[in-house]
């Protein structure tokens, strides 16, 4: 790599695989984010209609098993509103009612949300971040 | 009273280590042999007090002396003894304490091995290592002290997280931290390269063993992670991209680079500014993981409990040695003269785009999992980044990186002439693209492009990695081979043998959940599943719900099947324990879910083909390093180095 020329054509090179390299991953990324709404937030309108994640406490009482079928429903709750939600594969250990509980899917026509996957903690002390914030965001509110 | 010791012991390696960061680069500086002198046993001191420390530890777990907090958290009397002491790492404070336990052992193996380095240069190495060891010290000894009492002393103590009780728990975080710590070392002969405005050939091949080593336990540590988690979690999955396995990724990729940089460093005296600056960003990314994982800021499996003050903490030294030494690098790089040029078709150029390829990868993993925290500061809601984008993102410079590795391993030094280099390289293309073809229809039936391309390059560098070996084995023609080629054309038919376990597990593995009672037989992926029974059985410290199923094929019995559910006593909490039947060409796993009334049950059934491949892969690329650290050149050095200290230099009488 002696000449000039070389070198401002490996620079330019380096330059455009940059630049492509950034518009993929703008590209990927929008595609791949999740947002994560609140019971609140969807009661408000918010939720788009795509996938999302919904966060919240699972309602004490609400499991209920269609019996001999991995179909279940429970209701995910901020203690202000809350979301009723389907699911039919199989709840990750540490899944409780009166736990906190993130539901990775998207609302259907009725206002049910179809659960794709239940994320759990490897702790079951631990709350994620996002749900603890949504509760403390709901009982503000309901405070003022 | 032993604990108390600990803290002392703690205390005092933080005193040793501040000499450590201080005295030998001020005598450096100036010229004073005596202060530099100091590097060595301040070193050793501080080992041992570091061990003193840790072993203060590990004995209140043996003795459960639950009046330690930290004790009285992540243990309990029922708990095997064997994993009494893994938990000693089992939590933020103690793992923080093994973190400085490991770096404390580097920094003695650089005193022991940097003897036949000029002292300037030695002594600056382990000043560096001494403020890296000094600020983690304080971090664990004022934010995260784990001999912390808790006064009066609860009867037992709350249990290990039962996902911790695996054996997997004995090697994976010591393997991981050795590596993922020992890319500080890099960082100091980097760090002291700058301050000494001197960066030659000889650098490049005494750090370079340094890179390798520690590049060896990252990469077994994260592959034992993965391994860990495929069994355990009972998902069957063996990589999240969860914020915490990117945080140790990003620093191999770096790491990888790096090693790869070195070479042409060492044997060309070009690249050096680029070198150091990758030296640099390892250690960067090595620290910043640190941040992500004890902070809390992070949503994953691995977070551990958040506090604030620790976040600001890491994110300050994180700012002093990132920032510290990118200010030197301003200041000093200059100085680096390049001792030569390339061709375009060189070895050269090979290792130039494997390094900016491996950087693209990193930045690509490094921006999906910071782009969390940068919407949330930029107040645009609270998102995550899925494994669709990273899969996507990872793969655009994976593929051609991989597929280049088979033409730059033939590649000479300087320059090559692009016919010998093409006839060299006809037989192995020809035969990865045809079995790249082939295989997946023959064995699968169907495949999709991006299939076909990724087995294709897969196949391409086994076979590139072979043409050596076997034209030195069976035909006895060209040089004898190093150990460090060797070792070379083992780690990349390690990547090969890799890439292929990746792609055919992603594309062909099947995964169902189904609802089965016992005396069901479940039909899915070529074989039969027949649900014979579930019965109660009774662990140490736990009771498990076991289920037993046959797993046939055309009616033959291939193998039985006993996955657990646990309930752990103490927490309360249930664990499921997959069953998995390897055969080295596909597992079989079979997980119980939960009751589902009226005696069914979740059962998840996953028939995994080749999976086993990423794990041999990555075995042989470790394996690789290993033999390219006792390449000749590198055992001469250490050679010279006792002959040097038996006979004293002359004029030191």
């Amino acid at each position: 790599m002696k000449s000039r020329t070389q070198r401002k054509l490996f620079i330019v090179a380096v330059l455009a695989g940059i630049t492509l390299a950034g518009y993929f991953t703008y590209r990927a990324l929008q595609e791949n984010m999740l947002y994560f709404f609140s019971p609140t937030q969807i009661a408000a309108g918010e939720a788009p209609n795509r996938t999302f994640r919904l966060g919240g406490m699972v309602l004490a009482g609400s499991l209920k098993r269609e019996p001999g079928t991995l179909n279940v429903s429970f209701v995910v709750t901020d203690n202000v509103h809350s979301v009723p939600v389907t699911y039919n594969r199989v709840l990750p250990d540490l899944f409780r009612e009166g736990a906190g509980a993130v539901v990775i899917g998207r609302l259907n026509d009725s206002g049910e949300f179809v659960g794709e996957e239940v994320i759990a903690k490897h702790d079951e002390k631990y709350m994620p971040p996002e749900v603890a914030d949504a509760l403390e965001k709901a009982r503000a509110a309901q405070g003022q | 009273m032993i604990p108390e010791f600990g803290q002392l012991a703690l205390a005092l390696a933080l005193c040793l280590a501040l000499v450590q960061g201080t005295l030998p680069l001020v005598g450096a500086a100036l010229g004073r042999a005596d202060w530099m002198a100091l590097a060595r046993p301040a070193a050793a001191g501080q080992f041992v007090f570091v061990a003193m420390a840790f072993g203060a530890l590990v004995y209140a777990f043996l003795s459960d002396d639950f009046s330690v907090l930290f004790v009285a958290q992540h243990s309990n009397s029922a708990l095997p003894v064997f994993y009494k002491a893994t938990a000693a790492w089992g939590g933020h404070e103690g793992s923080m304490l093994l973190w400085i336990v490991v770096l404390a052992f580097w920094t003695m193996a650089v005193a022991a091995g940097s003897r036949s380095q000029p002292q300037e240069f030695a002594s600056r190495v382990l000043g560096v290592l001494g403020i890296v060891s000094a600020g983690v010290i304080a971090f664990a000894f004022f934010t995260s002290n784990p001999f912390m009492r808790l006064i009066p002393a609860p009867a037992d103590g709350n249990d290990l997280n039962p996902l911790l009780q695996d054996p997997g728990m004995i090697f994976h975080p010591p393997t991981l931290y050795m590596g993922y710590v020992g890319v500080a070392v890099p960082f100091a002969f980097a760090v002291a390269a700058l301050l000494t405005g001197r960066l030659d050939k000889d650098w490049a091949k005494w750090t370079r063993p340094w890179t390798v080593g520690a590049w060896i336990f990252l990469t077994a540590g994260i592959t034992l992670g993965s391994w860990w988690a495929y069994y355990e979690l009972g998902w069957g999955g063996w990589w999240f991209w969860d914020p915490v396995e990117n945080s140790s990724f990003m620093p191999w990729l770096m790491a990888t680079a790096l090693l790869h940089s070195l070479a042409v460093t060492e044997r060309r005296g070009i690249f050096k500014s680029w070198t150091v600056l990758l030296a640099i960003a390892a250690f960067s990314l090595s620290l910043l993981g640190t941040f992500l994982t004890r902070t809390g800021v992070m949503i994953s499996v691995h977070a551990f409990a958040s506090d604030p003050t620790r976040g600001l903490f890491i994110l300050a030294l994180l700012a002093f040695f990132t920032g510290g030494s990118l200010l030197l690098y301003a200041m000093r790089a200059r100085n680096f003269e390049a001792e030569g040029g390339f061709k375009l078709v060189s070895r050269e150029s090979f290792l130039l785009a494997n390094n900016v390829l491996l950087v693209v990868a990193a930045g690509v993993v490094l921006f999906g999992t910071l782009a969390p925290l940068i919407v949330e500061a930029l107040g645009l809601g609270t998102i995550s980044v899925g494994p669709p984008y990273f899969n996507l993102m990872f793969l655009l410079p994976a593929l051609p990186l991989v597929a280049l590795i088979g033409v730059g391993m033939h590649t000479g030094w300087r320059s090559m002439p692009g016919d010998a280099l093409v006839r060299r390289l006809r037989v192995p293309a020809v035969a990865g693209v045809v079995l790249g073809i082939a295989t997946p229809f023959v064995f699968f039936d169907t495949a999709s492009v991006l299939t076909v391309l990724a087995v294709s390059i897969a196949l391409w560098v086994c076979a590139s990695s072979l043409l050596d070996p076997i034209r030195r084995l069976v035909y006895r023609t060209g040089a004898p081979l190093t150990r460090g080629q060797v070792g070379m054309h083992l780690a990349h038919f390690g990547v090969g043998i890799f890439m292929l376990g990746a792609t055919v597990t992603s594309a062909y593995n099947m995964e169902r959940d189904f609802s089965a009672r016992p005396g069901d037989t479940i039909a899915a992926g070529g074989y039969e599943f027949v649900f014979k029974s579930i019965r109660e059985v009774q662990g140490p410290n736990f009771v498990a719900e076991e289920g037993e199923f046959e797993l046939r094929s055309s009616g033959e019995l291939v193998a039985l099947l006993n996955p657990q559910i646990r309930t752990y006593q103490v927490q309360g909490s249930a664990m499921t324990e997959a069953a998995i039947d390897a055969n080295g060409l596909r597992d079989v796993f079979v997980a119980l879910g939960e009751p589902l009334g009226e005696g069914a049950w979740s059962v998840r059934l996953r028939v995994k083909p080749l999976i086993g491949f990423l794990w041999i892969g990555s075995a042989l690329m470790a394996l690789g390093g290993l033999v390219a650290i006792t390449d000749r050149r590198y055992r001469v050095a250490a050679r010279e180095t006792r002959q040097g200290a038996a006979q004293p230099a002359p004029g030191a009488a």
